[in-house]
């Protein structure tokens, strides 16, 4: 995690890996937040994800809950163990807090219902990429 | 039971009723009849027997004692005719032995007399003048002259008073004479009338003929007379045990007759039968009324047992029902809010990408911005117009996944005002329908409470389905109201308030009895209020109901908290 810290330091843009079955969210959200410098690779599984993860670092990771292949949860066990320090916000349709809460007890920094504003999604960005230490402070 | 309508369920209670109560009759009543029967019986038959064993013993005995005291008196005279020497003064000798039977044993002896073989008494000792006297003709001459001794049956006689005669004969070579005594009847008489058995026991003798041997004035009817005279009437005892009736008065009598040794008479005992056996009537009346009474109570408990205990076994089976429903209706109602969960998160999907891609267009359209295009305010106020009615999606589906996911038992703090809020979104727009207005006054210094926020919705939500369905025609206001209680310490209170029709009095005591409804048939089951009856009853809260017809519907649920829990926030 020292090397994401480090590149967070270095770099205007932030790296931001999206997870999501929904190639046609995550196209539109990704051409929105690349405008707002904010630079993301789009993993439609979960077993695309932790690929991508194996070959390049991140600063945060955006992840769907209910997923085909790979269930969110199982998927972000696996970041955990990988990247025990990489940020993880869920972003889920389901709306269920139960699971959006084990999340956050698994390591998640925070969690996003869909449809969401893009400027919370990206308030959520840069506060786990800036402030990770202070993440328990973060309101929903 | 389940499947029954309420009629066959009525018969069925009915006929399980009935069967308890013939059990309960049946397995009471036969051992009580058979113990009570037993008893009676041989009760009566022990008591009976004791009774005459008794009195057979008192008539014995008595019989006894005047056969003794005739054979002493006849001893006595017997010994005075040996002493008799022709060679003395006939009268000399009377006078002494008559003087010495008196010194012996009182006035028993009235006179004596000594009766030459013509009848004459040619001598005599005694208070009346009877020397020469003719007895000839006389009944007991006539016997005493065919026999060695003879007692007479009591008769007045030339005297003129009740009397009897012991008579011996002196016969020897010169002599042929009958030395004759008259016993004092007052004397002999006095020994019969003193016995006495209960009330009206009394002792008599009677002769052979069946006349009374004593003073008592007593009627007796022939038949009881040749009946007890009859030899062959008489067992070993020489007792004999039999009933009459007084033809006079009608009066019923227990008799016993013994035969007297010495002569031929019989000692009679009599007792009204009433008297007899009145403590054995009186222990069958006693008998009886117990029996009568443990009839009734056995009647009592076959009418209210089996009615209190079917009446039971209804509640418990309707109960029992209402929660099967529950347990259905909770089903169903997760059923739902899978189903909703399922739909809403299909839906936000496509809903986010909708209003990202419109977020896109803006995105793209502010770089185009500096060009001026004709449309470019049309395309904004559309984009926009997108991402508000996408916003809505938004919240459409967050409330159905919250009412899903809220919709079981388990515990949670809860604050009281978030979720009426809830329902009360999810109400309006059928409020709206309705005409109703749903006005809030929420307390907001409520605590938080540890309930199924689930079960509390569903209550609530009840209560407000009903008002608004009570107030579908005519339309109204329905107040929600949340509070700390001032009447029950450590309480919440909510207060959901309609100004609707109002709940007829008589309806208002089974309001939150399973199964009532006053809603046609297949819109309401009866069971909403029993089911938030038995939810607030779970929580440890109540619930109560005021209503007045015309003025509006009032309920109340009061919720317990703990002191901590309002700061475990």
């Amino acid at each position: 995690m020292d090397s994401v810290a480090h590149t967070q330091k270095n770099k205007d843009v932030i790296d931001v890996l999206l997870v999501d079955d929904e190639k046609g969210y995550l196209d539109v959200l990704s051409n929105r937040l690349s405008r707002r410098f904010i630079h993301s690779t789009k993993a439609f599984s979960g077993t695309q994800a932790l690929q991508i993860l194996r070959k390049k670092d991140f600063d945060v990771i955006v992840l769907d809950l209910k997923m085909e292949d790979m269930g969110g949860i199982e998927v972000l066990k696996i970041i955990k163990k990988m990247a025990p320090e990489l940020p993880v916000i869920i972003l889920t349709g389901h709306g269920s807090q139960t699971a959006a809460k084990e999340g956050i007890e698994l390591g998640a920094f925070d969690y996003l219902s869909k449809p969401c504003e893009l400027t919370d999604l990206i308030k959520k960005i840069k506060q786990a990429c800036g402030k990770t230490s202070d993440m328990l402070d973060t309101p929903e | 039971m389940m499947t029954t309508s309420p009629t066959e369920r009525e018969i069925f209670y009915q006929a399980l009723t009935i069967r308890i109560r013939i059990l309960i009759m049946i397995v009471s009543f036969f051992p009580m009849l058979l113990t009570t029967g037993i008893l009676f019986y041989k009760f009566n038959q022990l008591y009976t027997e004791k009774m005459q064993t008794h009195t057979l013993e008192l008539v014995q005995k008595h019989s006894l004692e005047i056969d003794t005291f005739l054979l002493e008196k006849l001893g006595n005279i017997r010994y005075v005719a040996r002493q008799f020497d022709n060679n003395q003064p006939p009268s000399a000798f009377l006078k002494y032995h008559l003087e010495n039977l008196r010194n012996e044993y009182g006035d028993v002896f009235t006179d004596l007399g000594l009766v030459n073989q013509n009848g004459i008494q040619f001598a005599y000792e005694g208070p009346f003048k009877l020397e020469n006297a003719d007895y000839s003709l006389a009944h007991w001459f006539i016997n005493a002259t065919q026999r060695p001794y003879y007692i007479s049956d009591v008769f007045t006689g030339l005297r003129g008073y009740p009397h009897f005669i012991i008579s011996i004969r002196i016969a020897s070579a010169d002599v042929n004479y009958i030395l004759r005594a008259t016993v004092n009847f007052g004397a002999f008489n006095s020994l019969v009338e003193n016995i006495h058995i209960g009330k009206t026991g009394i002792a008599f003798i009677i002769n052979t003929k069946g006349q009374l041997q004593t003073k008592k004035e007593i009627s007796l009817n022939r038949a009881f007379v040749s009946f007890i005279t009859d030899p062959r009437n008489y067992d070993d005892n020489e007792t004999v045990f039999t009933r009459q009736q007084d033809d006079i008065t009608g009066k019923k009598y227990l008799c016993v007759a013994s035969m007297l040794k010495h002569i031929n008479w019989l000692m009679v005992f009599r007792q009204d039968i009433n008297d007899a056996f009145s403590e054995l009537w009186k222990t069958q009346i006693l008998t009886l009324i117990c029996f009568i009474a443990g009839c009734i109570a056995i009647l009592s408990v076959a009418f209210i047992l089996p009615k209190s205990i079917v009446r039971r076994l209804s509640a418990a089976d309707e109960k029992n029902e209402a929660m099967n429903q529950q347990v259905v209706e909770s089903g169903r109602l997760a059923t739902i809010g899978e189903l909703a969960a399922g739909i809403a998160h299909e839906i936000n999907n496509p809903v986010a990408i909708m209003i990202e891609e419109a977020g896109w267009m803006e995105d793209l359209l502010e770089e185009e911005e500096s060009e001026g295009t004709k449309n470019m305010d049309e395309f904004k106020r559309s984009l926009k117009q997108i991402n508000t009615q996408g916003k809505r999606c938004k919240e459409i589906t967050h409330k159905l996944l919250s009412f899903a996911r809220k919709n079981d038992s388990t515990t949670n703090d809860v604050q009281i005002n978030d979720t009426i809020m809830e329902i009360v979104s999810l109400t309006a727009q059928m409020a709206k329908y309705n005409n109703v207005l749903i006005k809030t006054i929420l307390n907001k210094n409520i605590p938080y409470i540890r309930i199924s926020p689930s079960e509390m919705q569903q209550v609530i939500l009840n209560l407000i389905n009903n008002a608004i369905d009570a107030m579908e025609k005519t339309g109204g206001t329905i107040t929600i109201e949340t509070k700390i209680s001032q009447i029950e310490a450590n309480h919440l209170v909510i207060t959901i308030e309609d100004d609707g029709p109002g709940i007829p009095k008589n309806n208002l005591d089974r309001i939150f009895d399973p199964f009532f409804t006053t809603k046609p048939v297949g819109k309401g089951t009866g069971l909403g209020l029993s089911i938030c009856y038995g939810i607030i009853q779970k929580m440890g809260g109540k619930i109560d109901v005021n209503s007045q017809v015309g003025v509006g519907t009032r309920f109340r649920i009061w919720i317990p908290f703990q002191e901590e829990t309002k700061k475990s926030i």
